[in-house]
């Protein structure tokens, strides 16, 4: 059997570079330059950590912009079991879900007629989903306004100053990150406190 | 279907084939085995010669036992990691042993480039394990698929001999010139875009708002708590914190795209936003996946002396693949007719994407989720960035009939090119029978032995697929798996066995496929689908390497033209039409025309 030394020794050298020193060559070079992302985009409040600048967090006041549903197990935004809801399109458990969602957006904001924006009701694909559409945005303005005893033009100034374009109209969706909205409108309101 | 749409994929296509003539020479470069730079060339030497490796090249039997020795090697280690990773370092979260047919699995998945995942990643697999088990079969796995394609290249360059190549030279010259160097700058990039690398403990943050949810009640034993009248007794949990995972995962991403592995780091795979946080690595994770497949095309022209034999093979890839995501597009646009009857906004405006965003991410919308998925399954690589399984029944069965075409379009590394040269013998083959004449390709006669390799090598596919999903169709362990109901659940266990014996390891992932069941016919699917096919495509390249080299006369069918290349593409289609009808029939096609989804 003249290939199994071969075969053992190259099997050795190549996962040593490519199984140790390739990650953490890049590890390393990730870390001098780019820390704070290599570390998970973190935001903190106050020296605190709140959550990531990429992970979805779960918000149900009425005060505050909702983002996108989860159907991560076995609570909604658990960053460490992210999952789609995987039902299917004619899954009468997926009509429900979406039912049950209308419902309570309907009820927390009930003079509001207008036709919901599809990604406020579906599950998204990781489950940590940290954006919603404009459109999700502006349809919750009203009520976080209302809520939070501030005028609507400001919530929608907010929404504005917060929200990313597709980039050359090619990259990417308008979208609006959540957390990052909330934590605005947060210090908005210690603005108005000072 | 939007003018975003069309402009991504004009740009994604103009983009892959401006890469496709230098990086097919490069990799012609590495095939020849011609010395690299000077230090790195006295490199390779002293390594390989380190490993015992001496400079002379094989045939194709022992070719084809290096490749099986190196890949049992790599099964074997993969395995012992799940196996022991208790007790090996870093393994901040103390995950402990996975269980015996899961790593059984996953070991196979990994070294044969499917990357099918039974497992959630964040809550299974240690660090070591990710970077030094699965990581590494990324590497080695694309490294062999890739060599397999330098030999059959081989055989219809050379003529009249038995020599193909040095299995062990060739992996490594892929390895640390090709996959390696790219794989670091996209890693790199990727971090610049939000993609973590690092090796911390899972972070505890305090969320802005406590999340509430209601589970039943267990006792000591982690039995559920009854009532005096037997019902459960539920309680509401409050949790103040989210844990979030993290790890090393921008050097794992890269090589999953760039070898066509597509194995997660996360479950959630490219949805997730630590893998795949904005648009910009969404497209340059979907470039990755078909730039050496697509380069090996041209290496095939190259190296034959005719690259107009490759650009014809690759116009027949960049056809398929158009019409095919964009009939994908269309049906994901068009949104869930039975959510839309709710009062549900599913339109395209300038302040939403709309369309079917169930299992789809705010930040790719439909165009971005649509062309990723399209690209990971032409290519064997499946990794997605939104979940098939709640595509609309039409845009769920374009992923499956693209990975049933055998994964010709574009392809695995290595895989692709070898796929569609053996369709192109198929279509010569038949071309061949009109006009009663021997068929050739490039240059080489095919007799009877080579179109036997050819027919293992096109049917042992379908029969994996159709007598596995056939099992589980109708023995209970098998539907027990299924997360709906009717024929959407006959469409998940289809895509499972589909994905599978392709090497994609994309999922309708709703079906609960870590069970000792689909684990174990999985696992053989997988192992059959690499290995029953390659070997025969050794043979093949065998057999054509000893043929004299015959000058084209004026008998002789051209292969470059646009006859050839509709004689291709109807081949495909037919070949993979007449396998799989019947049964898109009865999983997506039925499912589109019941009641609801026509409301």
């Amino acid at each position: 059997m003249k290939h199994v030394r071969p075969a053992l020794s190259l099997f050795v050298l190549l996962t040593v570079l490519t199984g140790l020193i390739y990650p953490l060559v890049v590890t390393g070079v990730a870390q001098v330059l780019f820390p704070w992302r290599a570390n998970g985009s973190l935001l903190a409040v106050d020296g605190r950590p709140v959550g990531s600048a990429l992970i979805g967090q779960n918000f149900t006041s009425p005060g505050d912009f909702w983002g996108r549903p989860s159907a991560t197990s076995p609570y909604p935004d658990n960053a460490q079991a992210s999952s789609g809801s995987n039902l299917g399109p004619t899954n009468p458990a997926l009509i429900d879900a979406v039912k049950a969602r209308i419902a309570a957006l309907r009820a927390a904001d009930p003079d509001n007629h207008a036709p919901i924006p599809v990604d406020l009701v579906t599950a998204s694909g990781s489950g940590l989903d940290p954006q919603i559409s404009l459109a999700a945005a502006y349809y919750q303005a009203d009520r976080v306004a209302r809520a939070r005893h501030l005028p609507l033009a400001e919530v929608k100034a907010l929404i504005a100053k917060t929200a990313r374009q597709p980039w050359l109209n090619l990259f990417g969706t308008p979208r609006v990150n959540v957390l990052e909205l909330n934590l605005a409108l947060n210090a908005l309101r210690a603005e108005h406190l000072d | 279907m939007t003018i975003e749409f069309f402009m991504l994929l004009a740009v994604f296509l103009a983009v892959l084939l401006a890469t496709v003539r230098p990086l097919g020479r490069y990799f012609a470069w590495i095939m020849d085995g011609r010395p690299a730079w000077g230090p790195l060339a006295a490199l390779e030497t002293r390594l390989l010669r380190l490993c015992g490796v001496d400079d002379s090249e094989m045939d194709w039997r022992h070719y084809a036992l290096g490749l099986l020795i190196f890949s049992l090697i790599g099964t074997l280690i993969v395995y012992a990691l799940q196996r022991l990773q208790l007790w090996l370092p870093l393994n901040p979260q103390h995950f402990g042993a996975v269980t015996p047919d899961s790593s059984f699995n996953t070991a196979i998945s990994f070294v044969t480039n499917t990357n099918w995942q039974g497992y959630a990643g964040e809550s299974t697999m240690s660090y070591l394990t990710q970077m030094l088990g699965l990581a590494v079969q990324n590497f080695l796995s694309a490294a062999s698929g890739i060599a397999v394609a330098f030999v059959l290249i081989r055989a219809f360059a050379r003529h009249s001999t038995r020599l193909l190549g040095n299995f062990w030279k060739d992996t490594y010259r892929i390895t640390a010139y090709a996959l390696l160097p790219i794989s670091f700058v996209l890693a790199l990039v990727l971090v610049s875009q939000g993609v973590i690398q690092n090796f911390l403990a899972y972070q505890n943050v305090t969320t802005l708002e406590p999340t509430s949810y209601t589970t039943p009640k267990l006792d000591a034993a982690g039995q559920p708590v009854k009532g005096a009248d037997g019902q459960v007794i539920n309680e509401t949990v409050v949790v103040p914190q989210q844990t979030i995972a993290m790890g090393p995962v921008a050097s794992q991403e890269a090589i999953k795209e760039l070898g066509t592995n597509g194995g997660g780091f996360f479950n959630a795979n490219s949805a997730h936003p630590y893998e795949n946080p904005n648009a910009l690595t969404n497209f340059l994770e979907m470039l990755a996946v078909p730039l050496i497949p697509a380069a090996l095309v041209y290496t095939f022209g190259f190296a034959i002396g005719d690259t107009r034999q490759g650009w014809a093979l690759l116009a027949a890839m960049v056809l398929v693949f158009a019409v095919a995501v964009t009939l994908l597009a269309a049906a994901e646009h068009q949104g869930n007719p039975a959510i839309g009857a709710l009062g549900v906004d599913q339109a395209h405006t300038a302040l939403q994407s709309g369309g079917n965003m169930e299992g789809k991410e705010t930040r790719f919308g439909i165009a971005a989720s649509v062309l990723f998925d399209a690209v990971t399954t032409t290519t064997s690589c499946g990794a997605v960035n939104s979940m098939i399984d709640s595509y609309t029944p039409l845009g769920g069965m374009v992923p499956m009939a693209l990975i049933q075409l055998g994964e010709t379009i574009f392809g695995g590394v290595g895989s692709g090119l070898t796929g569609m040269l053996v369709f192109a013998l198929v279509a010569v083959f038949i071309g061949g029978l009109m006009v009663g004449r021997t068929p050739e390709y490039v240059g080489k006669k095919i007799e009877s032995f080579d179109m036997k390799m050819v027919s293992i090598a096109v049917l042992l596919m379908p029969i994996l697929v159709l007598v596995g999903t056939a099992f589980a169709a109708v023995l209970p362990v098998g539907l027990a798996g299924l997360a709906n109901p009717g024929a959407h659940g006959f469409s998940e266990m289809l895509y499972a066995f589909t994905s599978a014996a392709n090497n994609n390891g994309s999922a309708f992932a709703g079906l609960s496929a870590n069970t000792p069941f689909y684990n174990g016919l999985l696992g053989v699917a997988m192992l059959f689908g690499r290995f029953w096919v390659m070997v025969p495509i050794l043979a093949l390249a065998g057999s054509l390497a000893a043929k004299k080299r015959i000058p084209a006369g004026s008998g002789t069918m051209p292969t470059h033209g646009a006859m050839f290349i509709s004689l291709l593409i109807g081949t495909l289609l037919l070949v993979g039409a007449l396998n799989f009808f019947p049964a898109w029939a009865l999983g997506p096609i039925v499912e589109q025309l019941s009641p609801l989804a026509s409301h």
